[in-house]
């Protein structure tokens, strides 16, 4: 068993590895490698997976159930409200017209009425799975193209949990019994009357919104305390399995509660870790689930009737697409994005399967309808990349309409991005003076007690390790105009700027240095803008001594200024002649042999004082007496 | 042609209307210097070294400003005061301004009218500018009548387009050396030269 188990890892992983990557080099999304390594393996071709091939794709709709998880971490509830108006307007819009268009094309090809509604709501869902990956894939989320398909998918999201409670009312209208339920699974309320059902599903939903606020946050914090990252990766799967659980007892969409989860989540200071953690697995099974789609489909059938099954096809995503260019009209969007909506959502999406399971265990679809439909899913899910690559290359480069906007002069963009890591002592300061003169801030810290804290306080503080290259990019360093680093650490903060260095060329850094040499190192390692915490403190000391020497104050001052302009020009100047070593011992060696240059250099220049002619009577008076 | 060093002063200059379309409207033209001093001395830490080298590199020097209480904002006076050095710019061996054209363009809340013996301010903007007027001679400097743009605070829109077309055609002109302008005080201000009245009338 576990040898099989194994054998299975091992194809559906090389077919992955070996397809995805093939996809990508030819500029196509992953979405199609993994179907097309689906297909490869299937039993139609290499014959590796047959029967079980069903199975995984149940498995593999956690995958989607994640997804969904995350989309929800992703959306504020008040940025959910904002996009209240695009969700219902355009996503009602799209599934009201397709289901009605749908219901009648099926009845007037001989349909009975009861499964010419499932299958035509099984058809008005669109792919979730896809587009969302390709529009992340192509960095398209910031468009209205990617918004509009998001608050369309999401509206999808939300109405298949109607749809499933619709469909065994169908069953019962259409005189078969509902016994082809328990077939599937089966739920704890089905043997209470209809109204306890809804109080428990009422009660459920309530239970995760409260879980998320007061057990699962200081849950999460408790985690976070004991810094072991692979506890959290561990306690974040928990959260995820245990609402998806919850909600297939009470007979919810796991899909859906997990998006509810997420939603309650997103305000968390935890948001940006706990999407870092769930990717690798999100990506893992939604390959799976792919795959497994793309083992899934039928040739057999495909081959019996081709012309039928290629009409349909092309019927579906023609309708679906013909409707959607008519919903982005009525919204007023431009004609290229408005191509790009009505292609790339045309496909029939993931929830089709299970909505279309669900009916022929209720006996409302007969096993040949289900296939049907299931194989014209496969196929339009298939081609989806494919017709969206259509649209990319062929069609949009004709129409053009590019947006352009009007740059008002010289005034500051107060919604530049910044990522500020770290809030201690230094970070916090930056921080208070940058959000004084209203400038919104992404905060990264790792003390998960003080990140709580400053949420209390109003700060917008998120819980992490920012060496982490999947937190800093789910923090935005991608979109963000500059990060500002002011960990205490040097070693993390070297770390830090390796993996920044590497992945985000054009983010503008400005690092906090501890001493002289880590400065020389950050120098050397690209950055510019370097920051001694000691220089500006320590200078003002001694300023402030020579003051109390009696000194005046406003030409300790100048001499201040100028000593610290000195002192940046030898940083920068000595920087390259240093050794890079990092054994303490040499270190230690190094800044000892750094301090006796500087001090032979500031015995060379002799006095600032003398340098200083400026308002100088003395060296006037002198010159004067000497001509005469 | 000759090459323009601009001494940008104003320390609150994102909510300058009048300056900041000034500035905008002379950026870019070939051979002349913008030198914003607010923007590079914040801590009126002034490089002396970095500034003399610009002068050397000049032939006009414009001293841009608002009118602030009958004179310029502190920065530029600091500027004056520790750029143009003894044995430098004046006193023994001092010469390293002579034969340069120096002039103030500044903006002013007030009209005309209020500048002058009748007026609120008793005085003229040329006697007000006396100390630049004779930091220009003691330097050796060609001292030039001030470019001003009065009453700004009732400046139409259409009237702060013609001055910014009149200040780009003086500095074109004092590129090419090619204005003509009477001796003393007779000219009060450059704007009433006739060649920028043309552009006026454009």
């Amino acid at each position: 068993m576990t040898g099989n188990f194994l054998f299975q890892a091992v194809i559906y992983l090389s077919a992955a590895i070996v397809c995805v990557p093939i996809a990508k080099r030819f500029g196509l999304s992953s979405v199609l490698g993994y179907l097309l390594a689906g297909i490869i393996i299937g039993p139609y071709l290499l014959g590796f997976i047959g029967e079980e091939g069903e199975d995984i794709l149940h498995f593999a709709e956690f995958g989607v159930v994640m997804m969904l998880f995350l989309i929800g971490l992703e959306i504020e509830p008040k940025a959910f409200w904002r996009m209240k108006k695009t969700i219902l307007g355009m996503g009602g819009s799209q599934v009201l017209f397709t289901v009605i268009l749908c219901f009648l094309i099926l009845s007037l090809l001989g349909y009975s009425w009861q499964s010419s509604v499932s299958i035509a709501m099984a058809l008005a869902l669109s792919s979730t799975a896809i587009v969302l990956q390709t529009l992340k894939e192509k960095n398209l989320m910031d468009t209205v193209y990617g918004a509009s398909s998001f608050s369309i998918l999401l509206f999808q999201d939300i109405i298949v949990i109607p749809m499933l409670a619709i469909v065994p009312l169908l069953g019962t209208a259409s005189g078969s019994t509902s016994d082809g339920h328990d077939s599937g699974h089966s739920s704890l309320l089905d043997n209470l009357p209809i109204g306890l059902q809804t109080v428990f599903v009422l009660l459920s939903v309530v239970i995760v919104v409260l879980a998320g606020r007061y057990l699962i946050v200081p849950l999460l914090r408790v985690v976070a305390g004991t810094r072991l990252r692979e506890l959290f990766s561990a306690s974040t799967l928990l959260i995820v399995i245990a609402i998806a659980y919850l909600m297939e007892l009470v007979g919810l969409s796991p899909a859906l509660g997990a998006f509810l989860g997420g939603v309650v989540l997103a305000t968390s200071e935890f948001k940006h870790e706990l999407e870092s953690n769930l990717e690798p697995f999100k990506g893992l099974l939604l390959g799976l689930f792919f795959i497994a789609v793309g083992a899934s489909i039928n040739f057999g059938m495909i081959i019996d009737s081709p012309v039928e099954i290629s009409l349909m096809v092309l019927g579906v995503i023609a309708l679906k697409g013909v409707v959607l260019y008519i919903v982005a009209s009525i919204f007023r969007i431009k004609m290229d994005q408005k191509l790009l909506i009505a292609v790339g959502l045309a496909q029939v999406g993931e929830f089709a399967f299970v909505l279309l399971s669900f009916t022929n265990q209720l006996g409302i679809l007969s096993r040949e309808q289900l296939d049907l439909f299931l194989v014209i899913t496969a196929i339009s899910m298939t081609l989806a990349p494919l017709l969206a690559i259509f649209n990319e290359r062929v069609i949009l480069p004709r129409i053009g309409t590019k947006e352009s906007e009007e740059k008002p002069m010289d005034t500051i963009d107060k919604k530049n991005k910044i990522i500020l890591v770290g809030f201690g002592h230094f970070g916090s300061t930056v921080g208070r003076f940058l959000r004084a003169n209203g400038v919104e801030l992404t905060i990264l810290d790792h003390d998960s007690s003080r990140v709580d804290l400053l949420r209390k306080l109003g700060f917008e503080v998120y819980y992490g390790d920012a060496t982490r290259e999947d937190l800093l990019e789910s923090a935005g360093a991608g979109e963000a105009d500059i990060l500002i680093s002011a960990i205490d650490d040097p070693e993390a903060t070297m770390e830090m700027v390796e993996v920044l260095k590497r992945n985000y060329p054009n983010l503008k850094l400005m690092v906090r240095a501890k001493s002289r040499v880590d400065a020389y190192e950050l120098l050397n390692a690209g950055v510019t803008n370097i920051y001694r915490e000691s220089l500006d403190t320590s200078v003002r000391v001694a300023e402030d001594a020579l003051h109390f020497l009696g000194h005046r104050k406003y030409t300790t001052h100048r001499q201040a200024q100028n000593f610290k302009k000195y002192d940046e020009e030898s940083l920068r100047r000595l920087a390259n002649k240093v050794l890079n070593s990092d054994e303490y011992i040499f270190r230690a060696r190094e800044e000892i042999a750094q301090q006796e240059t500087l001090l032979k250099e500031d015995l060379k220049r002799g006095n600032l004082y003398d340098d200083d002619t400026s308002w100088d009577s003395e060296s006037m008076r002198t010159r004067i007496n000497k001509k005469e | 042609m000759k090459k323009i060093l601009v001494l940008f002063a104003h320390p609150r200059y994102e909510q300058s209307r009048t300056n900041r379309t000034l500035i905008e409207g002379i950026k870019g033209m070939d051979g002349v210097t913008i030198h914003d001093l607010y923007e590079r001395y914040p801590d009126f830490n002034i490089d002396i070294f970095i500034e003399k080298d610009l002068l050397k590199h000049n032939d006009v020097i414009v001293w841009h400003h608002p009118f602030y209480w009958y004179s310029c904002p502190p920065l530029l006076k600091q500027w004056i005061d520790i750029v143009l050095e003894f044995g430098w710019a004046y006193g023994p061996d001092g010469d390293a301004l002579v034969g340069k054209q120096a002039l103030n363009v500044l903006t002013a809340g007030g009209t005309r009218e209020v500048y002058c013996s009748e007026g609120r301010n008793n005085y003229t903007i040329r006697e007000f500018l006396r100390p630049f007027e004779q930091t220009a001679r003691l330097c050796g400097m060609d001292y030039l009548p001030p470019f001003a743009v009065m009453g700004t605070h009732k400046l139409s829109r259409e009237e702060l387009t013609t001055h910014i077309d009149q200040y780009q055609e003086l500095l074109r002109s004092l590129q090419g050396d090619s204005i003509d302008i009477p001796e003393g005080d007779s000219c009060q201000f450059l704007n009433d030269l006739s060649f920028l009245q043309n552009t006026q009338a454009k």
